[in-house]
């Protein structure tokens, strides 16, 4: 193979290994420029009128789609961490749920106190029931054996069931529990409760810096989630990196027998794995609440609160190398996909199922493509005799 | 109040809601032996349903009132098409590429989803009933039977081939030397290869059958269960058949035991909720999920997992 050989040169390979994730998102994009013009699209508009301009046209399609990678890049860099630890969390849409329902179960039982105890308070008691639903899994799979895969996917449907049932019929505001036709939706969580916006503040920077800035943001619905989640993947850098445990969850990630032997304790740090990374999915739950919806509706089930990010951070964790600051990136650039998509629909009339399609063929790529990243890896252990920064093994523990 | 919900009616149900659980889990069982897990099934399901669907649906001669022998015919070939295909296509990331398995079947997984609601808005309107497969015409004598006739001799044709295919698998994998080479590729590849078996193709081979057999599950809802098409519609049924094959410990008898007692707390969370049983239907439903993570719990204490199951093979030339 022709470009087998142009990778012998070992510069043009780094090059190439680095790139391999944006070579994905583009022969996904290619793939779907066939798949519009079978379907009597024309490519360049629905991308360009129809998935840009709806991503990054306004300040208010960049906005949403800020919003949108909010959730992905908190269930990324939970990602991120079990993954590196050699666990492989597929629970991110199940730990998001138990984390939105223990934002607004907080946010209603206890609405008359100050929001600037309740916020912290509602985010806080997310992170903790997303921790404890992906520890669940953590302590199956440490103590019990059981392949955390299954494990998360069971979870998964047990909390979408459990929120059908609590909105329901126990968080059911009293409104529609009283109505002929009740809807399963809670009250709304006090006003006060919601999480800042942030646009006022940039209109301000804008006119410090002297550009032309006439209430641009003001208007828009962005919240200062985006803030806490960039802040958060840079503290899980850091934790992941320059702290002992991180390197621990990392060595146990890497070579589980090799870490025994050297002390750690292994089954202690897959579970951690599990916390944390279900703890990070959750606070994307009590984000959703806070700063999105404001309340649990069970219509439309399960998926209509997650938006499937549960999956999609996966995908922005893998396309960011399993590295937290890359994720940050990744996650805009999957949330301008999910944005871009309805506006998409909108111009040429195809359906916005696509971008499913496409995150998938993405995902197909990012991990086929791997292939070549193992490779240099190989040849660089063979011939340094030293390993170097490779995906962790994720077998788990024997 | 057990008698009102063990009827035969409910355990006929239970069989059929069994029926495409079998299919898939047993066409994941052949993957699994060889070592390879894949998680998309959920999604080429949803390939096979929907594909099925529309085959039916455009085979159908215009104005029929019943079902159409030739139309569905194509329904069941065009699944094992595209069951083929994208079989194929998992051998291939999973196997030449030595994909890391648990995150590509997310990855074909929706791939599917999205691409099977997309296929479907684009070729119908509105919402489309076709006329799905009929009960096989046993004689009278067996269908009237009390009880048995109901539970054995009221199901489509499917139903039954997804049962037979029980002592199938078991005797392919048990009894013939591709099942030999099977489980051997699964258990140690290394030694199956300097023994001459091409780990390779043995892995091609049991994945794509197991795309053929998660696309006649998917079939088997949209063409001969429910008899539309509806965007999700397995609703993570698939992900559920993958747990059922560690569930079953990778044994076709063990997968059908998984599946049966999954669907009957199924059918009988159904009937629950018409006796009038005053527990939340929720709950009922969480039932068969609890009960596989418990399951897990015990299957994973004994040791048959296949010892290269999610490790792709290397020759290190």
């Amino acid at each position: 193979m022709q470009l087998n050989q142009l990778l012998r040169n070992p510069r043009l390979e780094r090059v190439f290994v680095t790139l391999l994730p944006l070579v994905a998102v583009i022969a996904a994009l290619v793939l779907g420029a066939f798949m519009l013009i079978l379907m009597n699209a024309d490519p360049i508009e629905a991308y360009r009128d129809g998935l840009y301009e709806g991503a990054f046209g306004t300040k208010n399609a960049v906005a949403d789609t800020l919003i949108k990678a909010t959730p992905l890049l908190l269930v990324g860099i939970g990602i991120c961490i079990s993954f590196r630890g050699g666990v492989i969390n597929i629970g991110g849409e199940g730990q998001m749920i138990v984390g939105g329902l223990a934002a607004t179960w907080l946010g209603l039982e206890f609405r008359d106190a100050s929001p600037d105890v309740m916020i912290p308070a509602c985010l806080i008691g997310s992170f903790l029931a997303g921790a404890i639903w992906g520890g669940l899994a953590g302590v199956l799979k440490a103590y019990f054996n059981v392949n955390e895969i299954l494990s998360t996917i069971m979870l998964n449907q047990i909390a979408s069931l459990w929120m059908g049932y609590l909105v329901r019929s126990v968080l059911i505001s009293e409104k529609q529990k009283n109505s002929a036709s009740p809807i399963p939706e809670t009250d709304r969580l006090p006003r006060e409760f919601d999480l800042p916006r942030i646009g006022e503040r940039l209109d301000d920077i804008y006119k410090f810096f002297g550009l032309p800035s006439d209430k641009l943001w003001a208007t828009t619905l962005l919240h200062n989630g985006i803030i806490i989640a960039i802040i958060l993947a840079v503290l899980v850098y850091i934790f992941l990196w320059r702290t002992t445990i991180g390197y621990r969850i990392r060595a146990v990630g890497k070579n589980p027998r090799a870490s025994r032997y050297a002390g750690i304790q292994v089954k202690h740090y897959v579970v951690l794995s599990l916390v944390l990374s279900g703890g990070f999915a959750g606070l994307a739950g009590g984000i959703q609440v806070l700063g999105v919806r404001h309340r649990m509706n069970a219509e439309g089930g399960a998926i209509a609160f997650t938006g499937n990010a549960g999956f999609n951070g996966i995908v922005a964790a893998l396309f960011g190398k399993l590295h937290p600051l890359g994720t940050i990136p990744a996650a805009v650039l999957f949330g301008a996909l999910l944005v871009g998509g309805n506006k998409l629909q909108r111009v040429v009339q195809v359906p916005s199922a696509l971008i499913t399609v496409l995150i998938g063929l993405v995902i197909v790529f990012v991990v086929g493509s791997d292939i070549w990243t193992r490779r240099r890896t190989q040849r660089r252990v063979s011939v340094d005799g030293a390993g170097s920064e490779a995906q962790p093994e994720t077998e788990g523990i024997t | 109040m057990i008698e009102d919900l063990l009827t035969a009616s409910v355990v006929a149900s239970g069989i059929r809601i069994a029926t495409p659980y079998l299919f898939a889990s047993l066409g994941e069982t052949f993957g699994q032996r060889s070592g390879v897990l894949n998680l998309g099934v959920d999604g080429v399901m949803l390939m096979g349903a929907f594909c099925s669907f529309w085959a039916v649906s455009e085979f159908t001669p215009q104005g029929s009132q019943t079902w159409d022998a030739t139309a569905l015919a194509m329904g069941v070939l065009v699944a094992i098409l595209v069951g083929l295909l994208m079989g194929l296509a998992t051998a291939f990331i999973n196997v030449t590429l030595k994909a890391e398995q648990g995150i590509s079947g997310i990855g074909i997984y929706l791939f599917g989803l999205g691409m099977s609601d997309l296929l479907f808005q684009k070729t119908f309107d509105q919402v489309a009933i076709i006329n799905g497969f009929p009960k096989v015409g046993f004689p009278n004598f067996l269908t009237d039977l009390p009880v048995l006739g109901e539970v054995l001799f009221q199901h489509t044709l499917l139903v039954y081939m997804a049962f037979a295919l029980v002592p199938v698998t078991w005797f392919v994998l048990n009894k013939t030397t591709l099942g030999l080479n099977i489980r051997a590729v699964g258990q140690n590849p290394e030694a199956a290869d300097a023994m001459g078996i091409s780990v390779t193709r043995v892995r091609y081979f049991t994945v794509t059958l197991g795309g053929v057999l998660a696309a006649l599950a998917g079939a088997t809802l949209s063409i001969a269960q429910h008899n539309v098409f509806q965007q999700n519609m397995t609703a993570g049924q698939g992900f559920i058949a993958v747990a059922l094959v560690y569930f079953g410990a990778w044994r076709a008898r063990g997968v059908l035991f998984g599946a049966l007692l999954f669907s009957l707390v199924t059918a009988l969370q159904l009937k629950a909720g018409t006796v009038g049983i005053d527990i939340p239907d929720e709950y009922l439903s969480m039932t068969p999920y609890v009960l596989t993570i418990i399951a897990l719990v015990f299957a994973s204490q004994r040791i048959d997992q296949p010892a290269a199951l999610t490790k792709p093979f290397d020759r290190g030339e």
